[in-house]
């Protein structure tokens, strides 16, 4: 019984967690394959692959293609920050008043993003097209036709239908920031005759800093590696070539597998990075705020 | 002293008008495209290729009807679809890699908020990480490797690779909800003889009961908008909906109608489910950072 004891006290952990931990393994061998391939000049169309060290990841330094898409794809990143956290955290400032009704919009607010992204997108898809509805809005109103999906707009329509999947996303994560905050600040600021906006600044923005952190982590990681959106409406023409869509052609489209894996190696370290760094910003943050916190009372 | 309180009163009254006013701006823009589907589900084919969209019309369950029989109308139809199987592929898919997970997550989750171990950090750490990994870098080797093993193209092996969707979610959210469980009520069941296993099932899961229907429902959300495992993994027999809600169009023509009615019924699982988790679903969609 004494020997017993240390023995499971020891493994037992490791025991149950072992099955999730083999599907874990049976995860990550693929993912060493990746490392290799991405040395080697795999392609699906010949049976013989030769180790080719760096010469991948060489030619992908060279490339005019890839340094236009990861270009592509920091400025699709940047621009769905931008636009995305801010008026998130606008709808959530209106989402926050108890009035009537707000129960139902705050359901009705998630109904975006609770649906595919390639078929939201498609449904957009669908809207956009020459003489889809949204054209014919807009001479309703007395404006000219708009290529939604083409030449310089392409992009711009792919972001707006990113802002519509997932600003919601925003705006539920940053609702529940807001509700977490504490009274007692507000209190003594309204019986100091604080103005709204000195508010905001001084009590909302500091303390909602952890949600605005995660929902810069989620959104800049998803965005970064995003496929559906584009690929159900433009599958990269007209400069919307992200970076992992312009790995799935090379692949899948050339064959050239060791050549698009270089470029998703590329892309899962720079992936990787940035939610290292926001992590770790997001649990300073989350030990300042529960500090400051602490002391307050 | 009235007039003041009056006056105050207005202002809270004109403060939610604007309120209200925002939003339903923004509701309608979230979702006035669902609205125009819908309505595109229930058109004719004359009433959807008409130059100038037609908000009047007459409904007809002829595209609903298309896509659930196969029967395609010899007049305007070119190609076809077989959403019915689609439909069953991403059921049975979806649902057995959520259960999959579930069974070898659940008792994950607990050892990584109970037991001290080392490594466990790098573990729960692990299973994160997935969440953010590039898709196509994991799913090149997965195709070339599942050619060799024969899972290319089978349920078992989508099952196998949504479990990078669903198995991360299931750890992360549980373990944070047995964390939240209050120690001393295990301790006291350990003290009365129970083993490990016996509070495990008979203590702390019914505890955190509604924490896993939350996190089983999100998973299965989030494994059936899943677009890319299907796409390249699969094929014809085994798409999931979303790919097969894409092949309405093709070379020749879109089938819009069909295409809508597809893109609806696809839609809807998801979105009924969601009614129900609307109170965890920050905590599920943050891999629970957010508590609450």
């Amino acid at each position: 019984m004494q020997l017993k004891t240390p023995f499971s006290q020891r493994f037992l952990p490791y025991l149950i967690v072992l099955p999730a931990l083999l599907l874990t393994i049976g995860i990550l061998y693929p993912f060493l394959l990746a490392i290799y391939y991405s040395l080697t000049d795999y392609s699906l169309l010949s049976p013989i692959r030769h180790f080719v060290g760096f010469k991948n990841y060489l030619g992908l330094f060279q490339s005019a293609r890839f340094w236009e898409s990861l270009g592509l794809t920091v400025l699709y990143a940047a621009m769905v920050l931008c636009i995305e956290v801010p008026l998130g955290l606008g709808l959530a400032l209106l989402l926050q008043h108890e009035i009537k009704g707000i129960r139902f919009f705050r359901f009705l607010f998630i109904v975006p993003m609770m649906m595919p992204p390639v078929v939201a997108a498609l449904m957009w898809k669908i809207i956009m097209a020459e003489n889809g509805i949204l054209n014919a809005l807009l001479g309703l109103v007395g404006l000219v036709k708009v290529a939604w999906l083409a030449n310089t707009y392409a992009l711009l329509s792919v972001v707006l239908i990113d802002v519509w999947i997932y600003t919601p996303f925003c705006a539920i994560l940053l609702l529940a920031g807001l509700q977490s905050l504490p009274r007692e600040p507000f209190e003594s600021s309204q019986v100091d005759g604080a103005s709204a906006w000195f508010n905001f600044r001084r009590l909302v923005l500091p303390m909602l800093k952890p949600f605005l952190l995660l929902a810069v982590l989620f959104r800049s990681i998803d965005s970064l590696k995003m496929f559906d959106i584009v690929y159900a409406t433009t599958k990269g023409a007209h400069s919307t070539m992200l970076i992992q869509l312009n790995a799935y052609f090379e692949s899948f489209r050339w064959y050239n597998m060791g050549g698009a894996l270089s470029h998703m190696l590329v892309l899962w370290v720079i992936v990787y990075v940035t939610s290292r760094f926001l992590v770790r910003w997001w649990s300073r943050a989350m030990k300042e705020a529960t500090g400051k916190r602490t002391n307050e009372s | 002293m009235k007039g003041h309180f009056m006056h105050a009163f207005d202002i809270q009254l004109k403060r939610n008008a604007w309120i209200t006013l925002g939003l339903i701006a923004y509701t309608v823009f979230a979702l006035f495209p669902i609205v125009w589907i819908v309505m595109m589900s229930f058109k004719g084919h004359l009433d959807i290729v008409s130059p100038t969209p037609k908000i009047l019309f007459k409904p007809t369950l002829e595209n609903y009807r298309a896509i659930f029989t196969n029967v395609s109308n010899p007049l305007y139809e070119t190609s076809r679809a077989d959403f019915l199987l689609y439909f069953k592929n991403s059921c049975i898919v979806t649902v057995s890699a959520v259960m999959l997970s579930l069974l070898v997550g659940i008792p994950a989750a607990y050892a990584l908020a109970r037991f001290r171990f080392r490594g466990k950090e790098d573990i729960a750490f692990t299973f994160l990480s997935f969440r953010f990994a590039p898709e196509i870098a994991v799913i090149i080797p997965i195709y070339i490797l599942y050619q060799k093993l024969h899972l290319y193209n089978t349920h078992a092996g989508l099952i196998l690779v949504y479990q990078l969707i669903t198995l991360p979610l299931v750890v992360w959210i549980i373990r944070g909800y047995f964390e939240d469980l209050s120690l001393e009520i295990e301790q006291a069941a350990r003290l009365d003889g129970y083993t490990w296993w016996g509070v495990f099932t008979k203590v702390a899961i019914p505890l955190v009961k509604p924490g896993l229907a939350s996190t089983g429902i999100l998973a299965f959300i989030f494994a059936w908008n899943n677009f890319i495992f299907g796409l390249i993994l699969g094929a014809k027999e085994t798409f999931p909906t979303t790919v097969g809600t894409l092949g309405f169009i093709s070379y020749e023509s879109v089938l819009w109608g069909q295409m809508a009615a597809a893109t609806v019924i696809t839609i809807l699982p998801p979105l009924l489910l969601s009614v129900f988790i609307q109170r965890y679903l920050v905590r599920g969609l943050t891999m629970g950072a957010v508590r609450g």
